[in-house]
């Protein structure tokens, strides 16, 4: 089922969390709202289950308007952040509750019933716990059953409140695989939210970023990542440097430096913000040279595939810290050290203009 | 596996605790500390809980059973006893619907005036029972605010049953919500918006959601409730009347005995007031022996299972 959202406001007293917000979430696609607490996107799901009633704007289930539907007649599957689980009934009777809630002329009888429940426990792989109590479960395990009541009543649509946000590492990164897998399987339409970018890039067909109540951009996991529309996206996804400057002809200037870029469409004397990721910058040695942004080495981290530079700007960038990731040839051949004056030199530079770039510094 | 330790940690029983702590050198306090604190505690026990106990029983048999007996199926008594249970049997109820309404508005709900709110239910607790009595002899007395519209109607309610019940009401409401408004709070929504999600409607998530998890809580505050409706003097004692063998509950007739100098037969109904408390304490006690019993069982199956 498609989900479509259409102008959506909701504000808590003075706090816009949701403020003119649309989307289209195409049928059987897995979707992840990304951004930032407070940014919205629980709001906006609890909104699209119908827990929370917008100010103003529309909620379309397959085109119909479901705002005046009431949240049992949505048919949606709803798996909490904290998983929610009726404490006082086993898994079974948990997984079961749904289909021995609805009416007595639409309800299936108990066989049905048990045979479903083993199903959808054989489904998330866990049909031994069946007469285990909530709190006699790992994380992991609470996670999968709290997905299977859900899908126990067939929703339409399945949303997911930061499944992983509760969970340590190693089984958050097992579960999005699993996640993944139970998608491409069943192709329900999903959305989940979740703070965590390599989550969302990692599981998602595709990424909804959000700031502050706005959608930021939407688009697949490598769009978002490689062409982000923003500042914003460009400090989210990922470890970011910037640079503010203003235009100079062919030049970007931070300070005294002079950074050899050809800004586009920017006119001569506008000020600019400039990003590049860790891997875009490499570094000069020679400290007296004409272009580069001057900077100190303060820390070189050599244990990892790469090595990470940490350095302190100079003259123009006083104050600001960079981070560089250079191969472990590159850095012999420099012969770097800590306390080395050096320039940074982006061999790819993503420039937007300077007043529309708040929140960048993430 | 990891889960499983931390849980038996918490969930350890706290008696437990005080026998580690006990048994360890290191943090054992020297015995004349130790016996100086359990002398005092257990002599004050003593004299101010156990020796008021053993002597309302003393004194109740101390003209013998005959008279004991013959003092409990007295008219009048019994009269008491029939009203003191009427009372409770109404005002309890009547709390259990508001406490949980109470308890429910305040926990999961938001709206002006809630902090007032909480602040209110406390005060049956805070105020002097007797202001409690006079507040419904100001409002519904003959020279009260509604007085005279009830006497023109031929309405009774000071010096009758319905004061009593209304006074008792008063006085015992904080019981349910008070008892219910933590456990409500900390519970949080999120179990019944699940349920509300999997499509139960209102009735089905409160029977099946809601109360399963409050019902033991909900238990002892009935217990606690019942205990002191049944008990209440300075309340009632205003509204009233004392009139014997017609608005005349257990302690007011205890009073009234006692005023008369029929000690044997004051002490003997006291000893039923006495008995009922008894009863109370048990029960509060099997009550919270199951509400965490519950968890217990089930952290041992876990124990098991890991």
């Amino acid at each position: 089922m498609s989900i479509q959202v259409r102008n959506i406001c909701k504000t808590f007293g003075n706090f816009v969390a949701l403020d003119d917000v649309s989307l289209d979430f195409p049928t059987g696609e897995l979707v992840a709202l990304l951004g930032p607490s407070g940014c919205g996107k629980t709001t906006l799901l609890r909104v699209i289950a119908g827990l929370e009633q917008a100010d103003a704007g529309q909620v379309l289930l397959d085109g119909a308007d479901a705002s005046r539907t009431h949240v049992r007649e949505r048919q949606v599957g709803f798996v909490f952040q904290h998983y929610a689980l009726f404490r006082h009934m086993n898994v079974f009777d948990n997984v079961a509750f749904g289909m021995r809630m609805k009416p007595r002329d639409q309800r299936p009888s108990e066989k049905a019933i048990r045979a479903k429940v083993e199903e959808l426990l054989a489904l998330v792989q866990l049909e031994w716990l069946a007469d285990r109590f909530p709190s006699q479960l790992s994380g992991g395990q609470r996670q999968r059953i709290a997905l299977a009541r859900a899908l126990a009543v067939e929703p339409r649509v399945l949303l997911l409140d930061e499944p992983f946000g509760a969970l340590d590492a190693k089984v958050r990164k097992e579960l999005r695989r699993w996640l993944r897998k139970l998608h491409d399987e069943l192709h329900i339409t999903s959305i989940f939210v979740t703070h965590d970018q390599e989550e969302a890039l990692e599981v998602a067909d595709r990424v909804v970023l959000m700031d502050r109540g706005h959608v930021e951009q939407i688009g697949t996991p490598e769009e978002v990542y490689r062409q982000p529309a923003t500042p914003f996206v460009y400090g989210f996804l990922g470890s970011v440097n910037f640079f503010h400057g203003r235009v100079d002809g062919g030049n970007l200037r931070v300070g005294e430096d002079v950074l050899p870029h050809s800004p586009q469409d920017f006119d001569t004397g506008s000020e600019v913000i400039a990003f590049a990721r860790p891997h875009e910058l490499d570094l000069v040695p020679d400290a007296h040279a004409d272009t580069g942004v001057a900077a100190r080495i303060t820390r070189i981290l050599a244990f990892g595939v790469t090595v990470r530079v940490e350095l302190d700007g100079l003259n123009g960038a006083t104050g600001q810290h960079f981070e560089v990731e250079l191969t472990q040839q590159r850095v012999t051949e420099l012969a770097l050290a800590e306390g080395q004056t050096v320039r940074l030199l982006p061999s790819r530079l993503k420039v937007f203009q300077r007043n529309d770039a708040i929140g960048a510094s993430a | 596996m990891s889960a499983a330790t931390t849980l038996n940690w918490t969930a350890a029983p706290r008696g437990d605790a005080a026998i580690r702590f006990e048994s360890r050198e290191a943090t054992r306090e020297v015995p004349w500390v130790k016996w100086t604190i359990l002398g005092i505690s257990l002599t004050f026990f003593a004299v101010f809980l156990l020796m008021p106990l053993v002597a309302v029983f003393v004194e109740a048999l101390r003209k013998g059973w005959e008279t004991y007996w013959s003092a409990l199926i007295h008219e009048d008594a019994l009269w008491a006893i029939k009203l003191t249970l009427t009372a409770a049997a109404i005002s309890v109820p009547l709390n259990l619907v508001f406490g949980v309404s109470a308890a429910w508005a305040i926990a999961k709900f938001e709206f002006r005036g809630k902090h007032l709110l909480i602040t209110l239910i406390d005060l049956p607790f805070s105020v002097s029972p007797v202001i409690a009595g006079l507040i419904y002899v100001l409002i519904f007395g003959a020279q009260g605010w509604l007085g005279p519209w009830l006497a023109e109607y031929d309405i009774k309610i000071i010096f009758a049953v319905p004061g009593i019940v209304l006074a008792t009401v008063f006085v015992t409401f904080p019981f349910v919500a008070r008892e219910l408004i933590p456990l409500m709070q900390a519970q949080g929504r999120e179990e019944e918006e699940a349920a509300i999600v999997l499509g139960a409607n209102g009735w089905q998530t409160f029977w099946y959601v809601t109360l399963p998890n409050i019902k033991w809580g909900l238990l002892y505050g009935v217990i606690l409730c019942n205990a002191r409706a049944m008990g209440e003097f300075g309340a009632v004692s205003v509204v009233s009347g004392h009139i014997r063998g017609q608005t005349n509950t257990l302690p007011l007739h205890v009073e009234i005995l006692y005023n008369e100098y029929q000690f044997a037969a004051a002490f003997a109904v006291a000893s039923l007031l006495a008995l009922l408390a008894l009863v109370t304490l048990a029960v509060k006690t099997w009550v919270e022996h199951r509400a965490s019993g519950g968890n217990q069982s089930r952290e041992a199956h876990q124990d098991a299972a890991s």
